[in-house]
């Protein structure tokens, strides 16, 4: 039991180390949502009437409501970068490695997840603290109560990355990842507009929104920084986050009849 | 090499290993064993399915019929304990290149299940293996290729394998470091006592006393003690002949 303990602890380290190595990283993962609180809500807030709606008490800026799609986005883009990195074969490597070590698959890819979502959410964290640097602040509360469901949707979007890197080759770039994964899961969610303004434009678009586990991401996060446990999203992220682990412990579990693999790449 | 005996299983045993992706065969019927305490070259041209068999062997990939023993134990039977007699050198590096070598050492003993006192010793005497003791804090970045490659075989010894594998690892390497990693593997074998599955696609890599295995389309064309493959010509002529003739 100690030696499964001793890896977890070991990659996660690893990828915290990692991230600290690599400091171009994490200014993107910092900059990127920056603009998008800065400057994009700024030019936005005028255009866009937000009613008073739960978890909000009472009338917010846009700006204060955008902040938890942004954390969302954060994790969204740091799963997917991983997953890229798998597939790009900068990290097969070190991928092979952990697969060859004589601990359980189950619990190597686990501890990958964790290690993924344990950066993510320090990346969440920095981008709040220098959100508040700004004025846009959350009650003190709320950055602890969002915590374990920052924990939650970190995982759901690691093991998403995951499912991704191991069933689909056709991501070839970063490019395509961001027009067929990361955009659709951001706009088709209620990272940018409440649900409701969508459902005035399109149902079919609403329905989409409703479906996207992201969404169901974004409201998780959004509640919980209010200290509200928002159950369906909670719900529904579970089941998104069950669903994705399966299909990644499935692409990375050896077959008899790969199409592509890991043996492949070289 | 010799066929399996009922008394001392082979560090290495493949039976009738078949392998492939879609309709495309990589690796048709492969057989052969390595003898324990034996250095075996796996010689075969680029495309040979070299790798492929890698992958089978470090059960990245299943094969599509056949079995592999590692040691007496069957590698689907009971992969865990299997993998952890393994020492594998991959072709590609799998060195963090932004953490320090004692970083790559301490990550790679957890992953095996070493901790405390006992990782730490394992992980100093890997590094006075290497000479880095004074520089394992040093980015493994900062290490020309054969010395990245001599940690990599540093570390894959470190938790006392029965066997090493290693997938070309001399690709990309100027000669003198090639030649310095393959007298310092061939040393290994002799006096760690443990066996050694070496894959290759450059003659001068084999000793005449190495078992030696060709591959070529994912066949096996010749196995045996190298020199006696070779006869009375140079292994280089007759591994040339063989590949080009069932081309």
């Amino acid at each position: 039991m100690r030696a499964y303990l001793v890896a977890l602890v070991a990659i996660v380290a690893r990828e915290l180390l990692r991230f600290v190595a690599q400091r171009g990283r994490f200014l993107s993962a910092l900059v990127r949502p920056l603009i998008w609180l800065l400057v994009f809500a700024a030019g936005f807030r005028s255009a866009l009437g937000l009613s008073i709606i739960p978890p909000y008490a009472t009338y917010i800026p846009y700006e204060v409501y955008i902040v938890p799609g942004l954390c969302g986005m954060i994790q969204l883009f740091n799963g997917m970068q991983s997953s890229l990195s798998l597939v790009y074969d900068r990290e097969m490597g070190s991928m092979r490695l952990l697969l060859t070590s004589p601990l359980p698959r189950w619990w190597l890819l686990f501890s990958k997840l964790l290690a993924g979502a344990v950066v993510s959410i320090l990346q969440v964290y920095a981008f709040l603290g220098v959100a508040a640097l700004f004025g846009i602040d959350l009650p003190l509360w709320g950055y602890l109560s969002a915590l374990p469901v920052l924990l939650l949707t970190g995982l759901m979007l690691g093991a998403l990355g995951l499912a991704l890197s191991s069933g689909i080759r056709q991501l070839e770039n970063f490019a395509g990842v961001m027009n067929f994964v990361i955009f659709p899961a951001f706009f088709l969610s209620s990272a940018l507009y409440p649900l409701w303004k969508m459902q005035e434009s399109s149902q079919l678009l609403y329905r989409l929104c409703t479906l996207n586990p992201f969404t169901h991401a974004v409201e998780a996060i959004r509640f919980a920084l209010y200290g509200q446990a928002n159950l369906a999203a909670l719900g529904w992220t579970i089941a998104a986050l069950a669903v994705f682990v399966a299909l990644a412990l499935l692409g990375y579990t050896p077959m008899r009849q790969p199409s592509r693999g890991l043996s492949r790449r070289r | 090499m010799t066929e399996p005996t009922a008394s001392a299983p082979p560090g290495l045993a493949v039976e009738h290993l078949s392998f492939g992706y879609g309709a495309e065969l990589v690796l048709r019927d492969v057989t052969f064993s390595v003898e324990k305490r034996r250095f075996c070259a796996l010689l075969g041209p680029n495309g040979a399915g070299k790798t492929s068999l890698f992958a089978l062997l470090t059960r990245l990939a299943m094969p599509r019929a056949g079995r592999i023993g590692i040691d007496g134990l069957d590698l689907a039977g009971a992969p865990r304990a299997a993998l952890s007699r393994m020492g594998i050198v991959f072709q590609q590096s799998t060195l963090d290149l932004d953490l320090s070598v004692r970083s790559n050492l301490s990550y790679y003993a957890a992953l095996r299940g070493l901790y405390g006192r006992d990782a730490a010793r394992r992980i100093d005497a890997a590094l006075d293996r290497l000479g880095l003791r004074d520089r394992a804090g040093v980015k493994a970045r900062e290490l020309n290729g054969g010395h990245r490659r001599r940690t990599e075989i540093a570390r894959a010894l470190m938790h006392g394998p029965q066997l090493l594998l290693l997938d070309e690892p001399t690709v990309g390497l100027d000669p003198e470091s090639r030649a310095e990693i393959t007298r310092h593997v061939h040393a290994l074998c002799e006096t760690e006592g443990i066996t050694v599955f070496w894959a290759t696609h450059l003659v001068d890599e084999v000793a005449p006393g190495d078992d030696l295995v060709i591959l070529h389309q994912g066949r096996v064309l010749a196995r045996g003690v190298a020199a006696e493959v070779a006869g009375d010509r140079p292994l280089e002529a007759v591994f040339l002949d063989m590949t080009a003739r069932s081309a």
